[in-house]
């Protein structure tokens, strides 16, 4: 199999002139390694800031919302009068909670749903005192949908099951009141119920907030801090096959459930808010550079067909047309492209695999990055597309070349 | 006789740069099939402007220009380069060789582009044009490693090698010894008696002139003597 003559020729142009052509190649590997790392240090970022925000919670969150006060007539021709309107909500309890558990469970874009009662609670040692807020939760099934287990530093998540009188705390509730696992701890709740119970686990998220406030318990020593019977659920976590379609699910859910449903979009709406600055801003900064690179690249190529006017001269005057002309030059720029996009691709993984082995210490652990093939695939498509660019102007200046003028030099 | 391979008809040219100016004045030439026309005239007589416009590479002229008995005025770019590339052979002045190229591969490119015959053929026809010009031996070095001389020879052998009409000449042997003019000169000559091939040769070189079938004299943008010397 024979080349076609263009490609040939482009081919010998390149070979022919190794250095400028790994000059050019060196211009978009540049431009497509800083894109690439860029790139996936946003992505890893914004995938770390996420795990994060799913550490403490669930992608849909369904719970009983204040009522304000109504009228009890309303009427159109008469003034309804209602003073002092304010919240109604005498209980923040969701009514048959199981039936409403099995119609969660049953939406198939559901992956996991927990029943959840939460409390005020007041920790107290000797003299002082914290306030905080209790979770009751089956600690199993809450430690597989957030990996608490992974965030314990003392004690284990199992050792929660079935012990009513066992406590999990953040590390900064047991710093500030010196308590270690096995120790006990008196913790009180705004209906005056009180308790001793045993610390069997201490947990660090890396928010402060968490670790010096939060504190796990099972449902039953919840619902007798609440003064409520077993039947009594605040709040319902559910995770969902896919975060990112939450705001989908959350409207197909409000349609089956009575109550308030919130994704976590809502919740944490200025880290999202954040997370987009963050990725705008890094775009920019690397497609500016890609552009740059871009702009390089055209400055040689554009010297480079200056330099070959003569034999774009010749080729013309020997029966090549301005279209071949053009997909010469335009196969030279894709080679350099693709020899360069290559090199960017495997410097960008480099970058990246060195950031990815830096330790920052905990708790994030190592650097926050990874190598994504979406974002490889792009960064390709972004360096062929700019040395396309790049390469078509020069080119189509070269096709327009009059060999007459040249020759009559 | 035959019908003309090149033709004009009334062709007009003016140049607008840098300031206007009539160049070629009512040109009607007509050059026949196996015939060896040398042109000459002084400088800024037109003649190296009139074999650009017979070549079609020059296409902003007023009038007619009929190669092989087909008018070429007004058709597109991409089909002019197609007659250069099938009927029409060049040799300039400046051998304009592509440096990067053997001399092998640049006879075999406009071959290349037609695309008539096999990579393997073309290679063999490129061997056998570069053996006619005595250029066997250098056909795989590279095309700035030869001298004027041999790299004017490989520019006819590229010329030569889609069996065109017509060859067109503009001062091919201006940097050349006079061995060499001799040697291409012969070549011209074999071209136009045995292959039957049309020469037109711009030249300053007026024994070359005598030389040829006939010579076409170009004054102030006209043809001033267009009478047929018989063989």
């Amino acid at each position: 199999m024979r080349l076609p003559v263009n490609f040939d020729i482009a081919l010998t142009h390149i070979v022919t002139r190794k250095k400028q052509t790994l000059v050019t190649a060196l211009g978009i590997t540049i431009g497509v390694a800083i894109y690439l790392f860029m790139n996936s240090l946003s992505s890893g970022f914004s995938d770390f800031s996420r795990d994060n925000i799913f550490q403490n919670n669930a992608h849909i969150t369904v719970y009983k919302n204040d009522e304000m006060s109504q009228p009890l007539l309303q009427s159109e021709e008469r003034f309804t009068l209602i003073s002092n309107p304010q919240i109604t909500t005498l209980s923040k309890r969701l009514n048959n909670p199981q039936q409403l558990l099995s119609d969660i469970r049953e939406q198939p874009y559901v992956t996991k749903a927990i029943p959840v009662v939460d409390f005020v609670a007041f920790y107290n040692r000797g003299n002082t005192q914290l306030k905080g807020s209790g979770l009751g939760v089956d600690m199993v099934d809450y430690a597989a949908m957030f990996e608490t287990e992974e965030r314990m530093i003392a004690g284990s998540v199992a050792d929660l099951e079935n012990n009513l009188n066992g406590i999990i705390i953040g590390l900064g509730i047991a710093e500030k009141l010196s308590l270690h696992v096995g120790q006990n701890l008196t913790v009180s709740s705004s209906y005056g119920v009180s308790k001793v119970l045993r610390i069997v686990g201490i947990f660090r998220t890396g928010s402060t907030k968490l670790d010096d406030s939060r504190s796990y318990v099972n449902i039953a020593t919840a619902q007798q801090f609440l003064k409520e019977g077993n039947s009594f659920v605040t709040t319902i976590y559910a995770n969902t096959i896919n975060p990112k379609q939450s705001l989908t699910y959350t409207k197909q859910l409000s349609g089956v459930v009575p109550y308030e449903v919130e994704d976590w979009t809502v919740t944490n709406r200025d880290l999202i808010k954040q997370d987009d600055t963050r990725q705008i801003m890094m775009t920019a900064i690397s497609l500016a550079i890609l552009v740059m690179a871009g702009f390089g690249i055209y400055n040689i190529l554009s010297t480079n067909i200056s330099q070959k006017i003569d034999d774009i001269a010749i080729l013309k005057a020997t029966g090549f047309n301005g279209r071949d002309v053009i997909r010469i030059f335009i196969a030279e720029a894709l080679i350099m492209g693709l020899l360069g996009t290559l090199i960017g691709i495997g410097l960008g993984i480099g970058l990246i695999t060195i950031m990815a082995n830096i330790y920052i210490g905990q708790p994030v652990g190592y650097f926050p990055i990874s190598i994504e093939a979406d974002l490889i695939a792009i960064s390709t498509g972004l360096g062929l597309l700019l040395t396309l660019c790049a390469g078509y102007f020069p080119a189509r200046k070269a096709a327009h070349v009059d060999p007459v003028e040249i020759f009559r030099k | 006789m035959n019908a003309p391979v090149l033709e004009t008809r009334n062709l007009n040219k003016f140049f607008h740069q840098p300031v206007e100016f009539h160049v070629l004045k009512d040109i009607d030439v007509q050059v026949y099939p196996g015939e060896f026309v040398s042109m000459v005239g002084k400088s800024g007589s037109g003649k190296s402007t009139l074999l650009y416009c017979l070549s079609t590479m020059d296409n902003d002229y007023t009038g007619e220009l009929h190669v092989l008995g087909k008018k070429v005025t007004g058709k597109k770019d991409a089909t002019l380069a197609a007659i250069r590339n099938r009927n029409i052979g060049f040799v300039f002045q400046f051998h304009y060789l592509l440096p990067e190229f053997t001399c092998l591969k640049n006879v075999m490119l406009p071959a290349l582009k037609l695309g008539k015959h096999s990579y393997e053929e073309i290679e063999a026809r490129a061997y056998k044009k570069l053996e006619i010009l005595g250029l066997r031996d250098q056909a795989l070095k590279q095309s700035i490693k030869l001298s004027g001389g041999q790299q004017q020879r490989v520019a006819i052998a590229r010329a030569l090698i889609n069996e065109p009409e017509v060859l067109l000449c503009d001062e091919p042997t201006g940097n050349l010894d006079s061995k060499n003019t001799e040697i291409v000169f012969d070549v011209f000559r074999q071209l136009a008696d045995i292959d039957n091939k049309t020469i037109l040769v711009v030249t300053h070189d007026l024994d070359f002139a005598e030389a040829s079938d006939r010579t076409i004299v170009m004054q102030d943008g006209r043809v001033m003597d267009n009478e047929k010397i018989s063989n």
